[in-house]
């Protein structure tokens, strides 16, 4: 098995939102990344799960600056075999999906995973955008999967529900919480990581079709109105004529 | 040209996020001065409902390959109806199905696209479309720069508006792969409004205790005619089924209420409810962080307070 999986970088939660002067860019100023969670967590930890037990190998891939190699050797520590770095800006969602796509396009991998969604930008958009440009099926979302031989039994989140699908290999899958269970990467990983390959290309020219002209920061919240614990008719009224919700 | 409205249902039932989608496609239309084209795939009876939210037209394809949820294949039909309706925007609802189709659609017409856009473009500086960022601490204005640009809306961004008549529905040929995903069980809870659809939420964490107390939540919850939701904890010890498991790596929701009851408020929660209209907290501790985005607060012991407001909300809806 050959799977490759799709990671990247993210602020951490805590971490400070601020933009530049002119409001049309993200200020990195003393922000901590991390890796994606769900590509961390879920989406890796499920490849190595699936060639530990089918055999085969991982490959992480990302798209960003040179700044990104500590958290790709972050997943290399976890269990990755070798990393590829796509050396560019990750300007757009389908500026990232047509690097990736033009790197796997004729390498075999039997499977390519994605985490659900970035935790800072939310777009979900990568996975399909990859799936698409190699006329793949998709799976979103995916929180169970089962393997046998060619075939897979995959679980995805759906509004209000599951849905449990049959698919065969090749396909794009996004991981969502419960594929699969959290590895913390250990001494010997760690040092195993640092002789792993990682090996660096030049992106391919694209012209973003979309891309953030602005940001804006919503106004601050007033400060809280506190109800007497007595008085749930006070707060009722207030939902109502003051607030005019329920 | 025309803007298309990719229109989701269940087994033939058209749920809100798919008036909101139809009502986000008219008020762009209209801002166009182009028509709004609803699309419809699959087996649903009553499509030309649609046009009451505002559809000019409404094209449905039926195939057999359509009966089940395959990205590629719902995919290839809907830009075949880009081509037939001559679109250039086209917009979803942002649910789990139409995230895949936004991205598998951009790449395959090449085009921008916003992901959750929270409100309608604007064109008198490029074609922009706002959305929430960075846990609701920020928006972004995108830009969209391409021909053709997809747009899936996030729920509750928009008010359905259903002053429109309805129009017939009209059979569209389409020219489909076969399916290579088979649906082998789909489990939807019936009769629960979704939470992302909710527009009032009753959440509770950990200060219920155990999953035995959460009957005063459904109490309340039935009043307000709300969907409840619950934080992380709750959902990994069992307390709660996950898909009502709100936050960071649960689910994003921003309904018009959302009440938070026994939860603390940690940053990684707030990420998902934050962008709620109006937030009420319930908590015994004064210092719980919650309060800080919370619109009104009672400070005091849920297993006392929360009898009392669902009494209170009851009479409030009797009279
Ligand atoms: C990477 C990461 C991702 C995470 N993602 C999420 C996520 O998506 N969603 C999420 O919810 N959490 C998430 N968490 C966990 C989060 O950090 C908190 O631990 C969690 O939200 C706390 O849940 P809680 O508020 O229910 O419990 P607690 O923090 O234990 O809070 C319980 C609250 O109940 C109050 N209380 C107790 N008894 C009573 C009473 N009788 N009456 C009134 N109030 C009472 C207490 O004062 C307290 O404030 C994540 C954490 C990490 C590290
Ligand atoms: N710059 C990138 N490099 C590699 N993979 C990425 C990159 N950006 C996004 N992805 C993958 O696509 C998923 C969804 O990202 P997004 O569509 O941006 O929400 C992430 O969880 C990653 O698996």
């Amino acid at each position: 098995m050959k799977i490759l999986v799709c990671i990247t970088k993210t602020p951490d939660t805590t971490a400070p939102v601020r933009f530049s002067a002119d409001n049309k860019e993200y200020n990195p100023a003393g922000v901590a990344y991390i890796l994606n969670p769900y590509d961390e967590w879920y989406s890796l930890v499920c490849a190595l799960e699936l060639t530990e037990k089918h055999g085969g190998a991982v490959t992480v891939i990302n798209v960003g600056p040179a700044d990104n190699e500590t958290l790709i050797r972050k997943a290399l520590a976890i269990g990755a075999a070798d990393a590829i770095r796509i050396d560019a800006n990750p300007s757009s969602a389908l500026f990232v999906a047509k690097q990736i796509a033009g790197y796997a396009k004729d390498k075999g991998y039997d499977a390519i995973f994605c985490g659900k969604e970035t935790i800072d930008y939310n777009g979900a958009e990568v996975g399909p955008m990859i799936a698409e440009l190699l006329d793949l099926p998709f799976l979103s979302f995916a929180n169970h999967l089962e393997l046998d031989g060619r075939k897979a039994k995959v679980s995805r989140d759906i509004e209000g529900g599951t849905e449990v699908v049959e698919v065969e290999l090749p396909f794009v899958l996004s991981a969502a919480k419960d594929l699969a269970e959290q590895r913390i990467p250990n001494m010997m990983g760690i040092m195993k990581a640092k002789q792993k390959p990682l090996q660096v290309i030049p992106p391919a020219p694209f012209e973003d079709k979309a891309v953030i002209a602005v940001y804006e920061t919503p106004p601050a919240k007033s400060s809280v109105r506190l109800i007497d614990p007595e008085n749930m008719d006070e707060l009722v009224r207030l939902l109502h004529e003051e607030a005019k919700i329920i | 040209m025309a803007v298309l409205v990719y229109v989701e249902h269940h087994n033939g039932a058209f749920k809100k996020t798919a008036f909101e989608a139809v009502t986000y496609g008219r008020k762009t239309a209209d801002s166009l001065g182009v028509p709004c084209v609803a699309l419809v795939l699959g087996k649903a009876d009553g499509a030309g409902e649609l046009g009451r939210y505002g559809a000019s037209r409404v094209l449905q394809v039926q195939d057999p390959a359509l009966e089940n949820f395959d990205s590629q294949v719902y995919t290839a039909a809907i830009a075949q109806a880009v081509q037939a309706a001559g679109a250039k925007v086209i917009v979803l609802a942002h649910t789990s199905n139409g995230k895949a189709l936004l991205g598998r659609l951009a790449a395959k017409l090449d085009a921008g696209s916003v992901s959750g856009a929270t409100a309608l473009p604007t064109a008198n500086n490029g074609f922009r479309v706002r959305k929430n960022v960075f846990s609701g601490k920020a928006i972004a204005e995108y830009e969209l720069k391409s021909e053709y640009k997809v747009i899936s809306i996030a729920g509750n961004s928009i008010r359905p508006d259903a002053s429109g008549s309805p129009v017939a529905v009209e059979s569209l040929a389409a020219n489909l792969p076969a399916p290579k995903i088979r649906t082998l069980e789909l489990k939807r809870i019936e009769g629960e409004i979704p939470l992302p659809e909710a527009e009032v939420v009753v959440s509770a964490g950990r200060g219920m205790k155990g999953p035995e107390n959460w009957g005063i939540v459904e109490d309340l919850a039935k009043a307000l005619g709300a969907t409840t939701a619950c934080s992380r904890p709750v959902a990994d010890s069992g307390w709660r089924p996950h898909h009502e498991h709100v936050g960071q790596t649960g689910i994003a929701i921003r309904p018009n209420l959302y009440i938070a009851i026994g939860i603390s408020g940690a940053i990684q929660h707030l990420a998902g409810v934050n962008n709620s209209k109006v937030i009420v907290v319930i908590n015994k501790d004064p210092d719980a962080p919650f309060f800080k985005a919370a619109d009104y607060g009672v400070v005091g012991d849920l297993f006392e307070v929360l009898p009392r407001l669902t009494e209170a909300v009851k009479k409030m809806k009797g009279s």
